[in-house]
């Protein structure tokens, strides 16, 4: 079965990383099978998501509430980041400060050796990925295994995450089928692309991996201040394994996840599976304080993660980016994602999200990211914690270098409109310029010079409407007699 | 109704003003139908928008500025364009801390909010179906006021637009930008609104329906109007 199977060609290595948004975008439009997939996908979680959230009367209140709670983190970030470490400490946790990646990776590296391990299962986690903790520990002679179905598929395709919550959006039940059956070691023979045969592979496959490792390594979708509590949020309880038997548990959390008290999870625990999954309700939520002698891991170990956060923290605007819970509901509805993809944006954050806060965490790289929006608005709509995403992305848009080309029609443009006079005077020569296509009405092709500019790239898929002979001021001129 | 909100100032918007001067006409026709003096400003140009979200932020607020001195002495302000009342109600504040956004009207939401009308006394006899822009949507909160008037019109049959809510791919600058993945929206719109059957696509601005319009004489489908044409109409 498994060698007659499609070889594995990582989504990842067909879309050209480094290359501008439109050029990788355009190599994802080109491949039918992923448009498939995500169409498919996204569809499915959109019209979920749309149902659970509609059910609730107290949905806007929710994420007015929500909102304020994360604007009021990012007001006191550092007193709420201390609050935590004094808290966790009691409790028996060791908190370690990580500026940026390069420390949070070595300190994780450091906690692995003195634990006498060479491995590390993983909880599914965000700050992980941003981090490359995985590549990272490869490079150190250490290997990290990922314990989520979709993570495991990834990395056993030798991928990269195509979404924040489903990283293997991009591939059917066969292509996932195809990967266990070549890369999974142990994979049953005659595996079928049954969804629950695919999950019983994944989970014989794990099993082993719990039960030997010493140490896991975990994201938190919530820290508590006030108590000094993490909080991980996951649907197949591989999560929950992870985070109660290694006797070693290293956490990376961004600075950003700190919640004043445990009374706001409240909020947070009815928005989020609505907002990702589109369930009503989580299915393995672990909160975990400190340790504890007897019950899971013995030695905790918190990672805060700042790697460009405070800097974002310092955009007023910008900010709100911070209070993204990773939910994913901006990916889902997002029609840019749904037709590229998540490799196209060549960040560990794609979508609305991460078009606002890649360029934010890494400034002066990812300024194609900001207009790879056609500013809709389907996913200010959606977030949960009421991200003005729009708002963002044009505020981003303004702060960002420009190009001579575009600087310079923008620049004739604006001196046009400024002038009422010139204004009029250029629409008639445009209705005078535009006769020869009157009749038509419109036009396939501009006409030289224009057909040389960037506006060419309009009358590749449309066509250009052809200024009528009537006019409005005329005509109001002429009524007003 | 105050005698200062019988008259109103007609913002036409530039797009309309090159290309399309029969939806700000049609404007004229139903307001002044339903007994408002509309009051054209001919120092009027552009809204500021496609340089704000295009990065150009300080023409956008000279033209923003513009706006103000132009349109600043009328209690009401009606525009056929969702996108350009939103900016005004959006951007402004941001840009020049004016309020001015506040008196600007999408002409559904003059129509049902300020009129207090839905049967404008329109006959359009054809098939119809209803594309609502993003802006005019999501920013401007126009929920269906524009359908609403629609289905008061006499003769005209409504036929429900699938996937009505995804975006068309226009976004200004973004379908000239990112005019591969803009176009692969079009398609989707288009091939949506042929697969209607509808004689015409109806929307709340212009920009969009330039956009829609020009995939749709590629591929076929209905013709594209700005709604207030249809509400115009008496025919
Ligand atoms: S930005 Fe909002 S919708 Fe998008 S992932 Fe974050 S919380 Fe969810």
């Amino acid at each position: 079965m498994s060698t007659d199977a499609a070889p594995i060609v990582p989504a990842a290595s067909l879309i050209p990383a480094g290359v501008p948004f439109p050029e990788a975008a355009k190599v994802a439009l080109g491949m039918p099978q992923l448009r498939r997939n995500l169409a498919h996908a996204t569809g499915t979680i959109r019209a979920k998501r749309a149902n659970v959230a509609g059910e609730l009367d107290d949905w806007e209140a929710l994420r007015d509430a929500a909102a304020a709670i994360k604007a009021d983190v990012q007001h006191r970030l550092p007193e709420l980041a201390l609050a935590f470490e004094r808290n966790a400490t009691a409790a028996g946790a060791t908190v370690h400060w990580a500026r940026d990646a390069a420390e949070a990776n070595a300190i994780a590296a450091r906690i692995v050796r003195e634990a006498g391990a060479e491995e590390v299962v993983k909880v599914k986690s965000m700050a992980t990925q941003e981090i490359e903790l995985n590549e990272h520990f490869e490079a150190e002679g250490l290997k990290a295994y990922e314990t989520d179905l979709a993570e495991l598929i990834v990395q056993l395709a030798e991928d990269k995450p195509s979404h924040i919550l489903v990283p293997a959006i991009h591939y059917n039940r066969t292509e996932i089928r195809d990967i266990f059956a070549q890369r999974m070691g142990d994979a049953p023979v005659g595996l079928t692309d049954d969804p629950a045969a695919l999950a019983e592979a994944a989970r014989l496959h794990l099993r082993r991996r719990f039960l030997s490792a010493k140490v896991a390594v975990s994201g938190a979708n919530f820290a508590v201040a006030e108590t000094g509590s993490l909080v991980v949020v996951e649907s197949e309880g591989n999560g929950r394994m992870c985070l109660t038997m290694p006797e070693t548990l290293i956490s990376v959390v961004g600075i950003e996840k700190l919640l004043p008290t445990f009374g706001d999870l409240e909020v947070f625990m009815q928005l989020l599976p609505r907002s990702s999954t589109g369930e009503r309700m989580n299915p393995y939520t672990s909160v975990w304080t400190g340790a504890r002698e007897g019950d899971g891991p013995r030695d905790v170990h918190v990672i805060l993660l700042d790697n460009g956060r405070t800097g974002v923290l310092a955009d007023e605007v910008g900010r709100q980016a911070l209070s993204c819970i990773r939910c994913s509901a901006c990916l889902n509805v997002c029609p840019v994602y749904e037709r590229t993809g998540g490799h196209a944006y060549g960040h560990v954050y794609p979508g609305p999200i991460g078009a606002i806060l890649a360029p934010q965490l890494e400034p002066g790289r990812h300024d194609d990211l900001p207009y790879a929006s056609s500013l809709c608005g389907a996913c200010y709509e959606v977030c949960p914690v009421k991200i003005n995403i729009p708002e963002v992305l044009v505020h981003l848009r303004q702060q960002g270098p420009h190009e001579p080309a575009e600087k310079a029609v923008m620049g004739a443009a604006k001196a046009v409109m400024a002038r009422p006079r010139l204004w009029r005077t250029a629409l008639r020569a445009a209705r005078l310029g535009s006769m020869p296509w009157r009749r038509k009405g419109y036009l396939r092709r501009l006409p030289w010079p224009l057909s040389k500019t960037a506006l060419a790239k309009w009358t590749a898929s449309r066509d250009v409407p052809v200024p009528p002979e009537e006019d409005f001021r005329t005509w109001w001129k002429e009524r007003q007699r | 109704m105050s005698p200062a909100m019988r008259r109103v100032g007609l913002f036409i918007t530039c797009v309309n003003d090159a290309l399309y001067p029969r939806t700000p006409k049609a404007v004229v026709a139903v307001l002044e139908r339903l007994g408002y003096e509309v009051d054209f400003p001919a120092a009027q140009t552009c809204c500021g928008q496609m340089h704000a979200n295009s990065g150009y932020k300080r023409d956008a607020a000279a033209l923003a500025e513009d706006f103000e001195r132009v349109f600043g002495g009328y209690d009401a302000i009606v525009t056929p364009s969702g996108s350009c009342a939103a900016m005004a109600r959006d951007q402004y504040p941001h840009l020049t801390g004016s309020d001015i956004g506040e008196r600007v009207h999408e002409l559904s939401e003059f129509l049902i909010d300020v009129a207090g009308v839905e049967d404008v006394g329109a006959r359009f006899p054809h098939t119809v179906t209803y594309h609502p822009t993003c802006h005019g949507t999501r920013a401007l909160g126009l929920g269906d006021k524009p359908l609403r008037l629609l289905r008061a019109v006499g003769g005209i049959e409504l036929v429900d637009l699938p996937a009505a809510d995804q975006c068309c791919g226009f976004g200004g600058t973004f379908a000239v930008k990112n005019g591969e993945v803009s176009s692969a929206m079009l398609v989707d719109k288009c091939r949506n609104a042929a697969d209607t059957g509808a004689e015409y696509l109806a929307a709340a601005d212009n920009s969009c329906l330039t956009h829609i319009g020009g995939g749709i004489t590629r591929s076929g489908g209905p013709t594209p109007i700005h709604y207030a044409e249809i509400l115009a109409s008496t025919a």
